[in-house]
């Protein structure tokens, strides 16, 4: 083989891992920054610290709650507030009900979504049972706490916030994640 | 040019093959439709109207370029004489042929993009509905308003395997159709339960993704009260081209009377549900729910579909304790398509398709499982 | 090698390890072709399965299950079964004689390509007869469909596209490294025929594509069997960013398909104009920048997903603009024809055939890329009838015309012209009975990968079914025209075969002799 073409193949090769290694690395952390900068499927994760408290009192936003269940989560689950007025700024309390119905400990995690998409940046949590999972014993019942604040800067064309969970099953996967620790 | 000429001579085809075939060709197909349907929001109308202006810019350009190829094709011919010339490049001509498109694209994008804002318009609705895929069938849930149901297609296995006639709405018929009123703007939630899906109502307009954990929006309003059909639009296995959407618009005073009977319907439930069935009664019941939420992966005759979804015929869990199947059947089981019926089935459709699986095909357990077993399973006891 | 390749009649031993260990470019296009038609075959066999379910409404010949089965192999194996080896095949054969290099710059490595294929191919094959059935999600195989919700033998599914994928990607360094390294003294990049050009743009793609599918279907290994959670939303994954990956591969991907298939309609439509191609620089810049643009447009696969609206509008404007390079390539195919001399051998006509049904293609392409009316459209009939005239009367026309016109080149025969003109008439209007049709179905509401459908789509599947029964006997037909000018054909000595054929491959002897242009040309 002449040695034009191994610097070449090694060049060319090397342009295929890179791109092997950019679609299983890369892509999905960027995909993750670009959700969190346009609010895709509302992203909200992290906790908020309050600073500063700047309640917008000429604004009412409502704000909306919607719960699910993911396929083979038995439990009940669901808002205890459906719907409630809020000022920009002003800090508000809700809860959320769930009852493990099986006859079997389990871990559930709740997936958060914020609508419309350009009012997820401005969602802001300052706790929230989604920042952990969630274990309840067979048969327990518990009220999950969230307290949230709407940013003032909130786009001025929304004034409904929906804020969904789904809720998923992860109790074979915490099994796992607690034996390998 | 072509298009037209071919369109022309495949509706006339069209048109022989449906005389031909007697018997088939009912009053619905022969109006089978061409094109994309106005429908009856603001936004069907708004994908309509994009289409068709796209549709005449793409007719004209094409009959320009067509036309001018089909002359050169003529003209130009070797056996008519022609001599080739050798020209092969002249920078105005490909300079304007690269421009004047660009600007055609740039004016459509106006229109393009402002179609494109309607459909994006959730806000200020007055009804908002929860939209659920599942595999096969839709969830209808009104926010606040604690109604909520599935929604399954009604088309009978026998229908769709040919062995009894199709109805005149063959695969467009549903249990229970999701109801709005008319005249107000109603948002819908949707997300899906299990795989992907996709709702769609092409008289709305509306088409969204139904994905796992994730939920969007879009929205309706129309005056015009009528049955609008649609369909599950992404591929979520077999049984996609069987969850079909149906959307009643009412008006708002009967609207009112369905969602007050709908809430009656639900307390009145409650109520009930202490009550003993008979060995018969469930069965009959049960043969019935089977069917239609359980035949799709577990075959009418019980059998499955080996190595991919178990028998129920001869089956340990059919055969074995009811704790363990009301556990299958209410919590699902995990990492495999079986889902938690808990949500999807009432008490009673639960107690009666458990009896029913205990009990047919040669499985005769002889015990009978209550809707009020299920219940208390449900609570733990 | 002094005394030429073996024979059948030198014993069938030496003959099989011929074709085994051959390392000959043309051994290894021809291999590469006659694997190609196999799987068209197979793939088609696929396809009319389809189209007969959906003869009538209602289940009749399969269940739903082995429908899915049978939507998703037909995707999976026309396109990277048929048409890519198909092309490759092409590049094989003609790229060292377009460019006046002895054979492809790595030989072995073109042998080793080759053979993986049949392997991935038998996998992917393999599991329809397994339990559980072959893969059902759809040839974009979405998660979770794929993934939490798929047989078994998903496993199987992504070892072969594995080995699919990297056999593509060695087939493509190979072009790319004969293409640099060996063009002939004088053969400079401006002088290449169009064809080597539309392959070398080609071949980066793959090379820069190619290994994005393969990181999309180990993220599904992951998932599957290790317990990550990429797309799996219980454990942080996203079920969409499946999708952005998979398009990320998948637009280009269609591009692939479609730019070699450009170069050989670029090369014919000249030899029947008699007179040399229009605008050859503005014909390289235009694929160069379809190249480009379809890394920026994926996301126009994924509007009705729930998007942002800035991102919907960003991803329609981009599609839009490719309409711009497409159509110069459109303009100078019908400025080429134009004062020309024309006649219609069969290659012209499937070109001929390519350029309008392509463009018809295109137009409603445009029409999807305006995102609200894509939501009309989107997974319907509609898009099935766009892919199809871009794919088939795209890729399949081309690749047929460049078969009869390379063909006498190949073997030093002629093929039989009237049966190339009936095989092209059944074709096109077969094609046209099949695909228009689905138009309707599509804008009248019937969603894509059915099963079963309502009554009022009954009459235009009927239409559809029999146009596609037509198109499929077309290729029974181009079989036996194939085979019988192989054995039959008229004989031709003259290099040139055709009256206005440029380039190198028509100064060699024809039949091609084993080995060409041992001695470079020297290129004015």
């Amino acid at each position: 083989m002449e040695t034009s073409h191994r610097t070449l193949l090694a060049k060319l090769l090397a342009m295929a891992v890179a791109m092997f290694l950019f679609a299983i690395f890369v892509l999905p952390p960027l995909y993750d920054l670009f959700c969190e900068i346009t609010g895709i499927g509302g992203r909200t994760d992290g906790v908020y610290e309050a600073v500063e408290v700047r309640v917008d009192t000429s604004r009412q936003v409502e704000v909306q709650f919607v719960a699910a269940n993911n396929a083979q989560m038995p439990w009940e689950f669901y808002p205890m507030e459906h719907r409630v007025v809020v000022h920009p700024g002003e800090s508000r309390a809700v809860n959320f009900f769930a009852h493990n119905t099986t006859g079997e400990d389990m871990v559930a995690q709740a997936i958060p979504n914020v609508l419309p998409n350009n009012a997820a940046d401005y969602f802001l949590k300052t706790a929230c049972f989604c920042f952990d999972n969630q274990p309840l014993a067979a048969g327990e019942q518990a009220e999950l706490g969230l307290v949230f604040i709407l940013d003032p800067d909130l786009p001025d064309n929304v004034n409904t916030v929906t804020l969904s969970y789904t809720l998923f099953d992860i109790t074979d996967r915490a099994a796992v994640a607690i034996a390998q620790q | 040019m072509l298009k037209r000429a071919q369109a022309l001579f495949l509706r006339s085809l069209g048109a022989l093959l449906a005389l031909a075939a007697v018997g088939k060709a009912n009053a619905e197909s022969a109006a089978s439709q061409l094109n994309m349907p106005q429908g009856v929001t603001e936004v069907s109308q708004a994908a309509y109207d994009i289409h068709m202006i796209m549709m005449w810019i793409c007719t004209v350009i094409g009959i320009a370029v067509f036309g001018f190829m089909f002359y050169v094709m003529y003209a130009h011919r070797k056996s008519r004489g022609a001599v080739a010339e050798n020209f092969h490049e002249n920078l105005l001509v490909e300079l304007l042929w690269t421009i004047v498109p660009a600007i055609i694209l740039i004016v459509m994008a106006i229109p393009a993009t402002t179609a494109l804002l309607k459909v994006y318009d959730t806000e200020n609705a007055d009804i908002d509905i929860k939209v659920t895929g599942y595999q096969w069938k839709w969830q209808y849930e009104y926010l606040g308003e604690g109604v909520k149901f599935m929604s399954e297609l009604r088309t009978s296995q026998d229908e769709i395997y040919g062995r009894e006639p199709k109805g005149e709405h063959y695969l467009r018929e549903v249990t229970e159709p999701l109801v709005i009123p008319a005249g107000k703007k109603v948002r819908f939630l949707i997300t899906g339960n299990d795989v992907i899906h996709s709702w769609w109502v092409p008289d709305f307009g509306v088409k969204r993704d139904a994905v796992p954990g994730l939920f969007t929006s879009a929205w309706a309003k129309t005056d015009k009260v009528g049955t609008y059909v649609g369909e599950c639009t992404e591929l979520c296995g077999k049984g996609h081209a069987f969850m079909p959407v149906v959307v009643e618009v009412k008006e708002q005073e009967e609207y009112d009377q369905w969602l007050a009977a709908k809430k009656q319907e639900a307390a009145e439930y409650a109520s009930t549900i202490g009550k003993q069935w008979s060995f018969d009664e469930l069965m009959a019941k049960g043969e019935e729910v089977y069917n239609r939420s359980c035949a799709g992966c577990h075959a009418v005759n019980g059998e499955g579909i080996p190595g991919v979804f178990p028998a129920l015929k001869d089956s340990a869990i059919a055969l074995g304790p009811v704790e363990e199947h009301l556990r299958v059947v209410v919590d699902g089981v995990s990492g495999t398509a079986m889902q938690a019926f808990a949500d999807q089935l009432s008490e009673a459709d639960i107690a009666a398709v458990i009896h029913y699986e205990r009990n047919a095909w040669g499985n005769d357990m002889g015990d009978i499982t209550q809707p009020v077993d299920v219940l208390n399973y449900k609570q733990g006891k | 090698m002094a005394h030429g390749p073996a024979t059948l009649a030198d014993g069938w031993v030496k003959y099989a390890s011929r074709w085994i260990f051959t390392t000959n470019h043309k051994d290894i296009g021809t291999l590469y072709l006659w694997f190609s038609f196999a799987m068209f075959i197979l793939g088609g066999a696929f396809a009319m399965i389809i189209r007969a379910e959906l003869f009538q409404p209602g289940m009749q010949l399969i269940e739903p299950e082995f429908f899915n089965q049978m939507t998703t192999m037909h995707g999976l194996v026309m396109v990277f079964g048929a048409i890519m080896p198909a092309f490759v095949g092409l590049a094989n054969w003609l790229i060292p004689m377009m460019i006046g290099a002895p054979d492809m710059a790595l030989p072995r490595m073109n042998n080793l390509s080759f053979w993986i294929l049949p392997f991935a191919f038998a996998i992917l094959v393999a599991t329809l007869f397994m339990e559980g059935g072959g893969p059902n999600f759809g040839w974009t195989f979405y998660a979770p469909l794929s993934t939490t919700y798929a047989p078994d033998t998903v496993n199987y599914f992504i070892f072969g596209v594995h080995i699919m994928g990297a056999s593509s990607i060695m087939g493509s360094i190979n072009i790319i490294a004969t293409v640099m390294n060996m063009r002939a003294p004088g053969m400079t990049y401006m002088k290449m025929p169009l064809f080597v050009w539309t392959w070398l743009i080609t071949a980066f793609l793959l090379v820069a594509v190619m290994p994005v599918l393969a990181g999309a279907v180990t993220m599904m290994l992951m998932d599957i069997n290790f317990g990550t959670s990429f797309f799996d939303a219980a454990g942080g994954g996203d079920p969409v960013l499946f999708q952005h990956v998979f398009w990320f591969f998948g637009h280009p991907e269609v591009y692939i398909i479609i730019l070699p298939a450009f170069g050989v309609v670029s090369q014919i439509i000249p030899t029947f104009s008699r007179k040399p191609l229009f605008g050859y620089s503005s014909m390289v810049y235009a694929t160069a920048s379809i190249a480009f643009m379809s890394f920026i447009v994926w996301a126009h696969h994924m509007f009705t997903v729930g998007m942002p609206i800035a991102g919907e509008l960003y991803f329609m404007y981009a599609t839009m603009l490719i309409a711009v390079p497409t159509g110069v390539k459109v303009f100078n195919w019908i400025t080429t024809m134009y004062k020309g001399a024309l006649t219609y051998e069969t290659p012209m006509l499937f070109s001929i055939a390519f350029v309008i049904l392509f463009t018809f293609g295109g137009f409603t392409g445009l029409m999807l890329s305006i995102a609200a009316a894509d939501m009309q459209y989107h997974d319907t009939y509609f898009v099935v009838a766009h892919f199809h005239y871009v794919m088939v009367a795209g890729a399949v026309f081309s690749g047929t015309a460049a078969v009869y016109y390379w063909l006498p080149k190949w073997c030093g025969k002629m093929y039989d012209e009237t049966m190339g003109k009936v095989q092209f008439w059944i074709a096109f209007i077969g094609f046209n009975i099949a695909f228009m049709p689905q138009h309707f179905l599509g804008l009248a509401g019937m969603p894509r990968r059915y099963a079963d459908y309502g009554l009022q789509f009954a009459d235009w599947n009927m239409v559809s079914s029999i146009g596609a029964f037509m198109y499929g006997a077309a290729q029974i037909l181009f079989l036996f025209n194939v085979i019988r000018t192989i054995t039959h054909g008229k004989p031709v000595n003259d290099p040139q075969v055709w009256e206005g054929a440029e380039g190198l491959e028509w100064t060699v002897d024809t039949p091609a002799p084993y080995h060409t242009f041992e001695k470079p040309p020297e290129v004015k």
